[in-house]
C-alpha cells in the first residue's frame, strides 16, 4: 500500500503518495520547475540539472526529477541562485543549439524556445555566445523523419523511449564530447532497425528528431489540433491531427488512455492517403460496361429501381449486405437496421466473419461475452502472458510494447506458442512452435500436465464452472508425449510452459488470427477458455482470454448487430421477445430467421440464390478466401453497390459505387479490442460529394420507403443505448475523455474494466471438451508445403488505405513469400528472386524471403497485395460453428518462376 | 576467405553469448584478431550479446581505441602532445599528410599506410616522436619523415 505523506514546495503543502517523483508532483501542482531530459514516460537520466531544487537537509542542490517524496521534505524550488543557475545552463545548452527559430518548424512548440523566453535569454544578454561551428550534418536517410544534431541537446528523451517505451533500443549516442550525437543502428537511420513508429519525435523537446514533412509545413499556431481515433487497427490509438487548410499536416500521439501518446508508424505516418487524387468523390454508375461519373440523384435512382425489383420479384432474402469493420459503431447499427427492418433480410455480415467469428461463438459459449475479457493496460502487470496466434509486434504494435515492458520491467515470463519465429520470441522464456493448426492439442496437453501435476485451481474450478468432469475425460487422453507426435512440441517443453502459465499468480492469454482462422477455430477458442478457466485466470486483473481484435472498429460492427444471428449487442434475431422490442422500436416486421455469412453471401452469389448485394467499406476481392470463386460470385450477381473512398477491387466489379468519407471525415465511435467506445471526431471535410456511410445508409432507406432521420452521429448513440443493454449508458458526451468500455448499462455505470469478476456474463463458465481435428488440408506429394497468411506491420488489410501512404510503402510496398532458406536452397531459390506459390486453387507469383521466421516445410504470405494476393490461394473451407474459413492452413507447392 | 572469417569470428564471439557486459572485451579481442570491426563483425557481436547494434556503434566512437576500417601494413603514430607540437609535429603531420595523401585515423588506398595522430608517448625528451610500427624515431622534422617513409617503399 502506499502511504500519503505532505511535503512543502515553496511554502505550499501538498499531500502526495510516498516516493512520488519530486519534479512531477511540482508539476502537477503548477509548480513548474524547468526541465528538459525528464518525462513522465520513460526512466530519470538526471541530465539537464535544469531541476535542481534545495532540499533542508541536504548538503547540496539536488535535481527535484532524482528526488523521491519522503514525509516532511521541504523544498525550495525557487530563489535567486537556483535561477541563476538555470539561467547559466540554458544559456549554456544555447550556446551548442543552432538557435534558428525564425526559419524552425518547431517554433512554438519548443521546450528549450519556451525556456530562453521564460529567462529572457536575448542575444545580449546571453554570456556565451556560440563560437563559429560549422553544423553537423543531418541523418536524412529514414523514410520517415528527420534528425538534425545542430538541435539536439542530448536530452537521451529519444534514446530512453526507443529502447524503454518501445522496447527497440535502435538509438543511442556515439562519438563524444562536442561531437555526441544521436545515432540509429550503425550511424545510419535508413540501414537501422527503425520501424518508424516515430517515439522519439513524440518526446523530442526541440526539433533534434521531427517528422519528414514537405518543405516549411505550417507552425503549431498556424494548426487546429484535433483529437481522435486511429484506424489502422483495434488498440484505438488517440492521435491528435495536426490541420490547417483542410489537410492533415501531421499526426502526434495522443497521451491518453489507451496509447499514451505511442502510435506505430501507420498511426503516425500512414494518413496521406486522405488526400490522394484517386479518392471517390462523386457517385458512379456502370452505363455500357463502364463505371461513369453521375450524380446522387441519378445514382439512387438506379440503386431504388435495381433493388426493388430483385426484393420485388424474388423475395429480401435474395438481397445480402456487407457492413465493415472500419466504419463506425452508429453506421454499422444504421447498417443492419436498414437490411433488417427496410430490406427484410438477415443477411448482413462483415469481415469479422473472416477474423474473428470463432471468438464471438467460442468465449460467448464459454464465458457468454464474446470479447477480449480484460485491458489492455493490465498486460503490463500481468506475470506470464501466453500469446499464441498473435504476432503482436506487427499486427498490434502498442500493445506489443506492453507486452515487452511487462516483461523487461515487471517480470513477466512470456510463453510463446506460433510456428513462426515472431519478434515476440525474442523476450519468451519459452517458445513452443507447434506444427500449424495443431492448437487444440497443445492446449489439451497443457491442461493435462495442469491436471497431471496438481496445479489447477480446483475452487475456481467448483465455484465458479460447469462441465469440468468431461473436459477431464477428454484432456487426460493428451499425455505431453501423445501431444508432441502432433504438434512436435517437445513434451518437456510443453511441461516448462504449463508450469509457468499454472503458477503464475496472474496468467493473461493473448491470441489473434493464429487461432481463429481454422476449421477448428472455434474449438481453438474453447480451448483458451478452458485453459484459463482451469487455473482460475479469469475475473481478475491482469488475467484473461484477450483476443486481439484486428481492424478498428471489428469489435464495434460485431456489437453493433452487423451479423446475420444477432441485433445489437448480441440479442438472437431467433428470440421472439428480442424480435418484439426492435420490431416495435424500428416500426418494421423483422424476420426470425438467420441471415447468411460472408462465405456463404458469396457461395449464394455464386449459385444465384443471393442476386443483389450492397457492400459498404470492404474489399471481398482481396480480404476473402479463394479469390477465384469471390470473382465468379460477384460477377454472378444481377446487381453490386459498393460503398467506398476507393475504387477499391471490389468496387471494380460494381454496377454503382458511391463515394464515402473517410475516418477523418466523419463523427462517431470506435469499439477498440478492450470494448473501449472512443470517439470519433471530425478532422476535415470529405473532398468533393463524399458523405458519410450513415448519410449513404439513410439515403438507402428512402429509397425503400422507410423512413430515417437522425441529425447526427450522437442521436443514433442514443438509439443503440435505448435498444442496446451492453450499451445502454454509451452517449457521446459521456466519452470524453476516455472512452467507455462496455458493459455499460446505464448512464451512470462507469463501464467495465475486466468482465466475470464474480459472475460469468452466463452464470457459470462452461467447459466445452474438444478434441483435436486436422487442419481441412494437410501437405501431400503433389503439394507438399504447408501455406500460411497474416499480415505485417506496415500494411494494413487489403491496402487500399495503406499502400496508399508513401511513408509506408517506402519500408514495403510489394509482396513475398517467406521461405525457409533451406528449403530455398533445395529448390534453387534465390533471396529477393522470383517464386510461383500454388494451391489447388490458385497460383501468385512473387518474391521469395529467405528467412528463418518460418519452419521448414513452411512458407508465410501477407495478404495486403493484390497483385500477389494471398487469397487467390486460401481455403475457403469453414469452420462448421462460427462459419470462419481457414486462412491459416493450406497447402501448396512452390517453384522458381 | 569470407566463410573463414565469419567461423573465426563466430569463435570469438560465441563465448560471450548473453552477456552483454562483455561488450567491450570482445570488440577489443576481435580487433586484436582482425586489426579492425568490420561490420558484420559489429552486427555478429549485437546478436550475438543481446545489444543493440547503436550501442556497439556508440561504444566504438566513443573510444578512439576501435577502428572501423582495415589498417594499413604499417601504422604510423605521430604524437601531437605539448612537447611535440612546440617542436614542430603540426609540420610534420602536414608532411605526413601531404605525401600519403590521408588524415589521421585514415588508411591509404594501397593499404600500405595507417596514419593516427597520439597525445603522447611519454618520451619528450625525444620529440617530435613518431613512431612506426614498433620503432621509435625521434627529433622529427618534415625532411625526416620523408626519409623514413621511403625506407619503407617496396617492403
Amino acid at each position: 500500500m502506499t502511504r500519503k505523506v505532505a511535503i512543502e514546495i515553496d511554502g505550499q503543502r501538498i499531500e502526495v503518495e510516498q516516493g512520488a517523483n519530486l519534479l512531477q508532483v511540482a508539476r502537477d501542482n503548477g509548480i513548474d520547475i524547468p526541465g528538459l531530459c525528464y518525462h513522465p514516460r520513460v526512466s530519470v537520466s538526471g541530465a539537464c540539472r535544469l531541476c535542481v531544487v534545495r532540499i533542508a537537509g541536504r548538503p547540496s542542490l539536488v535535481p527535484a526529477c532524482t528526488a523521491e517524496v519522503v514525509n516532511g521534505m521541504e523544498v525550495i524550488a525557487f530563489d535567486e541562485e537556483l535561477d541563476s543557475m538555470r539561467r547559466m545552463l540554458i544559456d549554456l545548452l544555447l550556446s551548442e543549439h543552432n538557435c534558428d527559430c525564425m526559419t524552425c518548424e518547431s517554433a512554438g512548440n519548443c521546450e528549450l524556445q519556451d525556456l530562453a523566453y521564460r529567462y529572457g535569454l536575448d542575444n545580449r544578454t546571453r554570456r556565451f555566445i556560440a563560437r563559429e561551428k560549422v553544423l553537423p550534418n543531418p541523418d536524412l536517410s529514414s523514410p520517415v523523419l528527420n534528425y538534425d544534431p545542430s538541435k539536439c541537446i542530448l536530452c537521451g528523451r529519444c534514446v530512453r523511449a526507443c529502447d524503454e517505451i518501445q522496447g527497440k533500443g535502435v538509438l543511442s549516442y556515439a562519438y563524444r564530447g562536442l561531437e555526441t550525437v544521436v545515432v540509429a543502428g550503425l550511424g545510419e537511420w535508413e540501414t537501422s532497425e527503425c520501424d518508424g513508429c516515430g517515439e522519439c519525435v513524440q518526446l523530442c523537446p526541440t526539433s533534434a528528431i521531427l517528422e519528414k514533412l514537405p518543405l516549411r509545413p505550417p507552425r503549431s499556431w498556424e494548426v487546429k489540433k484535433i483529437q481522435t481515433t486511429c484506424s489502422y487497427c483495434g488498440v484505438g490509438c488517440q492521435i491528435e491531427m495536426w490541420v490547417k487548410d483542410n489537410e492533415v499536416v501531421k499526426v502526434r500521439g495522443a497521451e491518453v488512455i489507451p496509447n499514451y501518446g505511442s502510435t506505430c508508424i501507420k498511426g503516425r505516418f500512414g494518413h496521406t492517403y486522405l488526400t490522394k487524387d484517386d479518392r471517390l468523390t462523386t457517385p458512379l454508375v456502370r452505363k455500357n460496361g463502364t463505371l461513369e461519373p453521375a450524380t446522387w440523384d441519378e445514382a439512387m435512382a438506379v440503386i431504388k429501381e435495381r433493388l426493388l425489383k430483385i426484393k420485388d420479384g424474388h423475395g429480401p432474402d435474395t438481397l445480402a449486405g456487407l457492413a465493415s469493420a472500419k466504419c463506425t459503431n452508429e453506421e454499422n447499427y444504421l447498417f443492419q437496421k436498414f437490411m433488417r427492418a427496410s430490406v427484410g433480410t438477415n443477411n448482413v455480415d462483415h469481415c469479422a466473419r473472416l477474423c474473428h467469428a470463432s471468438t464471438v461463438a467460442g468465449l460467448a459459449a464459454a464465458f457468454g461475452s464474446g470479447a477480449m475479457t480484460n485491458s489492455i493496460a493490465e498486460l503490463e502487470y500481468a506475470k506470464c502472458i501466453l500469446v499464441t496466434g498473435s504476432n503482436t509486434t506487427e499486427t498490434h504494435p502498442v500493445i506489443a510494447s506492453l507486452i515487452k515492458r511487462a516483461v523487461r520491467y515487471n517480470g513477466a515470463k512470456l510463453i510463446v506458442v506460433d510456428p513462426r519465429r515472431i519478434d515476440l520470441v525474442k523476450y519468451a522464456a519459452v517458445w513452443l512452435r507447434q506444427k500449424n493448426g495443431t492448437d487444440v492439442a497443445w492446449m489439451n496437453g497443457m491442461m493435462n500436465v495442469i491436471l497431471s501435476e496438481g496445479l489447477a485451481d480446483e475452487s475456481f474450478i467448483r465455484e465458479r464452472t460447469e462441465g469440468f468432469d468431461e473436459l477431464k475425460k477428454v484432456v487426460e487422453q493428451y499425455t505431453p508425449e501423445k501431444v508432441e507426435e502432433i504438434t512436435t512440441i517437445p513434451a518437456e517443453k510443453l511441461r516448462e510452459a504449463a508450469r509457468i502459465y499454472a503458477t503464475a499468480e496472474t496468467s493473461s492469454l493473448v491470441y489473434s488470427m493464429g487461432i481463429t482462422q481454422h476449421i477448428t477455430g472455434t474449438d481453438n477458442v474453447l480451448s483458451t477458455a478452458n485453459l484459463a478457466m482451469i487455473t482460475g485466470n479469469i475475473g481478475k486483473a491482469s488475467t484473461g482470454v484477450n483476443p486481439l481484435r484486428g481492424q478498428n472498429n471489428v469489435q464495434g460492427a460485431c456489437d453493433l448487430g452487423a451479423l446475420p444471428n444477432v441485433y445489437s449487442g448480441y440479442q438472437k434475431v431467433a428470440d421472439p421477445a428480442v424480435q418484439e422490442k426492435f420490431e416495435q422500436a424500428w416500426g418494421a416486421k423483422l424476420s426470425p430467421k438467420a441471415g447468411l455469412t460472408v462465405v456463404e453471401i458469396m457461395n449464394a452469389a455464386a449459385e444465384g440464390k443471393v442476386k443483389g448485394l450492397i457492400i459498404m467499406g470492404e474489399n471481398p476481392m482481396v480480404s476473402d478466401p479463394n479469390l477465384n470463386h469471390v470473382e465468379e460470385a460477384l460477377k454472378n450477381l444481377d446487381f453490386l453497390v459498393v460503398s467506398d473512398i476507393f475504387l477499391s477491387e471490389t468496387a471494380r466489379l460494381a454496377d454503382v459505387v458511391l463515394p464515402a468519407a473517410s475516418f477523418a471525415e466523419t463523427e462517431g465511435t470506435f469499439t477498440n479490442t478492450e470494448r473501449r467506445v472512443l470517439l470519433l471526431r471530425k478532422v476535415i471535410n470529405a473532398p468533393g460529394e463524399a458523405v458519410p456511410d450513415w448519410q449513404i445508409i439513410c439515403k438507402f432507406a428512402e429509397a425503400f420507403g422507410y423512413q430515417m432521420h437522425y441529425e447526427n452521429a450522437a442521436q443514433i448513440m442514443d438509439e443503440i443505448a435505448r435498444l442496446t443493454p451492453i450499451y445502454g449508458g454509451i452517449h457521446h458526451a459521456r466519452l470524453v475523455p476516455d472512452g467507455l468500455q462496455w458493459p455499460c448499462p446505464s448512464d451512470d455505470h462507469p463501464g467495465t474494466v475486466y468482465l466475470h469478476k464474480e459472475k460469468f456474463s452466463r452464470g457459470l463458465g462452461r467447459f466445452h471438451p474438444v478434441d483435436f481435428i486436422p487442419p481441412a488440408e494437410l501437405p501431400d506429394e503433389e503439394y507438399p508445403f504447408i501455406l500460411s497468411t497474416g499480415r505485417i506491420l506496415f500494411h494494413y488489410h487489403t491496402g487500399t488505405m495503406s499502400r496508399r501512404a508513401e511513408a509506408l510503402n517506402a519500408f514495403v510496398n510489394e509482396g513475398y513469400a517467406e521461405i525457409h532458406p533451406n528449403d530455398a536452397a533445395r529448390l534453387g531459390l534465390k533471396d529477393e528472386g522470383r517464386v510461383k506459390v500454388r494451391t489447388r486453387r490458385g497460383e501468385i507469383e512473387t518474391k521469395v524471403k529467405a528467412t528463418e521466421k518460418v519452419a521448414e516445410g513452411s512458407v508465410f504470405v501477407p495478404f495486403h497485395f493484390v497483385e500477389a494476393a494471398a487469397n487467390r490461394l486460401t481455403n475457403d473451407a469453414l469452420d462448421p460453428k462460427a462459419k470462419i474459413p481457414e486462412l491459416k492452413v493450406a497447402a501448396c507447392q512452390i517453384e522458381k518462376a | 576467405m569470407v566463410e573463414k572469417r565469419t567461423s573465426q569470428l563466430a569463435e570469438l564471439i560465441e563465448p560471450y553469448a548473453g552477456r552483454p557486459q562483455e561488450l567491450i572485451q570482445v570488440l577489443r579481442e576481435i580487433q586484436e584478431e582482425l586489426g579492425y570491426l568490420p561490420k558484420e563483425a559489429q552486427e555478429e557481436v549485437a546478436q550475438t550479446l543481446g545489444v543493440p547494434l547503436s550501442r556497439v556503434y556508440g561504444v566504438i566512437t566513443f573510444y578512439h581505441f576501435f577502428r572501423t576500417s582495415p589498417v594499413g601494413q604499417h601504422t604510423i603514430r605521430l604524437c601531437l602532445g605539448t612537447a611535440c607540437y612546440v617542436r614542430g609535429a603540426a609540420q610534420v603531420l602536414q608532411t605526413l599528410q601531404e605525401e600519403l595523401g590521408i588524415n589521421p585515423g585514415e588508411t591509404t588506398v594501397d593499404y600500405k599506410f595507417s596514419l593516427e595522430r597520439v597525445a603522447c608517448f611519454g618520451c619528450c625528451a625525444l620529440s617530435p616522436v613518431m613512431v612506426v610500427d614498433n620503432t621509435v624515431h625521434s627529433r622529427v622534422t618534415p625532411a625526416k619523415a620523408r626519409e623514413i617513409l621511403s625506407t619503407y617503399q617496396g617492403s
